[in-house]
């Protein structure tokens, strides 16, 4: 690991100057991703700017049939918080099976979708819940917030604050996990939302994306034989060590059948 | 730069350079050994130690996060406060077997504390959950499941006569 200057700042604004102030600057959240980053020199930052002594980022809590997640919560708060498990059960579930539990006790909301790396979890569930994701100077719909590879809308001086996420009428997700690691070979995120039905897949591709032919028979009949014979197209998904495109296409339905079972058992 | 914090229940006070990450503070500077680094990548769990009662990889820690923290090492259990006696999970390891080589061990067993202490009835199934990242190449894990089990019951106070 390079060195780097280190700062814990006390406020958000002062956060988002230091950042300003030193472009190479990184913020840091929990570093499940950043400080095996930094090992292995893929990542030389000039300074790290520790987000753990902002106030007010940390926690759950509800209003208006939105669920509000502070970014520096971590996995395991979020898997064990009876707020996140009676509104929402499939994003506890979604976070209790994240990593491992020593992972899960550093690891963050904020920095999970932060990193978005395309086989992470919370990804999904932010898509697949139409989430907002609120940050230092604006709110971001999770519509436009993922762009490809571990790219997205943030601004290197821009900050995540906390995560909205509207209470579903039901949801569920399925994961297909790379056994060392348990990362998603494949996830799907399904919710049956008053508006409709969203479907988001991680894992599969180069980022989170949705599937509108499964979410239109899925709101036509919110059952898993409804997207049975749907077949995803492998062209542009992912081959590597754990599974080739074929077998990741393969999984998107059996995993979205198997979210939809879960969305049904929960309701 | 400084920084205090609460070591094996003593305070400690030190100049560390930000990029220090805490096995190396731990094993290189303070002599602290019994923490192991095993895949150096988070994977193992060789490194686990308790930061504020929770258990963390030391190897995915850098120390200026220890900053007015409670951390815990395996030279920190004891059994009977004051005591030479091994605490009852390591006392269980030892009475099960759970180890072959020991190089996972320490890290086992502060996975296995911190499980005991989020629940205190485990069925075989949530232990084996709970050391999912703790990786042991010698074992087969049957006699540290067994361990773990036994040594939480006895955390818990099942089997110790009262």
């Amino acid at each position: 690991m390079r060195s780097f200057a280190y700062h814990q700042p006390n406020a958000i604004p002062e956060a988002v100057s230091l950042l300003a102030e030193q472009p190479e600057s990184r913020p840091l959240a929990g570093g499940m991703t950043l400080i095996p980053t930094l090992k292995q020199r893929l990542a030389a930052p000039a300074a790290l700017v520790d987000l753990a002594g902002l106030p007010d980022i940390k926690g759950c809590s509800n209003g208006n049939a939105v669920v509000t997640i502070g970014a520096m919560t971590t996995h395991a708060e979020v898997a064990s918080s009876p707020l996140v498990k009676s509104q929402i059960p499939a994003l506890a579930a979604l976070a209790s099976v994240i990593g491992d539990p020593a992972v899960r006790d550093r690891g963050t909301i904020g920095g999970s979708v932060a990193n978005n790396d395309p086989a992470a979890d919370y990804p999904a569930g932010v898509l697949g819940l139409g989430a907002t994701i609120v940050t230092s100077a604006r709110e971001i719909a999770a519509e436009n917030f993922f762009f490809g590879l571990f790219e997205t809308a943030l601004k290197p001086n821009e900050i995540i604050t906390a995560i909205r996420f509207p209470v579903p009428l039901s949801a569920g997700y399925a994961k297909f996990k790379a056994p060392a690691s348990r990362y998603a070979v494949v996830g799907v995120f399904v919710a049956k939302t008053a508006t409709g039905v969203r479907v988001a897949v991680t894992g599969a591709g180069s980022g989170v994306f949705r599937v509108p032919q499964m979410e239109r028979a899925l709101a036509e009949a919110f059952d898993p034989t409804a997207i049975a014979a749907i077949k995803i197209d492998a062209e542009g998904l992912t081959s590597d060590i754990h599974a080739d495109a074929g077998y990741r296409a393969h999984l998107v339905t059996v995993m979205a059948k198997r979210a939809v079972a879960t969305a049904l058992g929960a309701a | 730069m400084q920084i205090s914090f609460t070591l094996n229940a003593k305070p400690v006070t030190l100049d560390v350079e930000p990029a220090t990450l805490v096995t190396e503070l731990l094993r290189e500077h303070l002599n602290l050994t019994g923490t192991h680094i095993g895949c150096d990548t988070s994977q193992c769990g060789a490194c686990v130690v308790h930061l504020d009662g929770l258990a963390v990889k030391s190897c995915t820690l850098l120390a200026p996060a220890l900053q007015g923290k409670s951390l815990v090492t395996i030279e920190g259990l004891q059994g009977a406060p004051g005591s030479n006696q091994l605490h009852p999970m390591q006392e269980a390891f030892r009475q099960h077997h759970g180890l072959q080589c020991g190089f996972c061990t320490p890290g086992m067993v502060m996975s296995a504390i911190a499980l005991a202490h989020a629940k205190a009835a485990l069925t075989e199934a949530e232990v084996r959950r709970g050391l999912e990242g703790n990786i042991c190449r010698c074992t087969g894990y049957q006699n540290i499941v067994l361990a773990v089990m036994a040594g939480t019951a006895a955390m818990h106070g099942a089997g110790s006569g009262e």
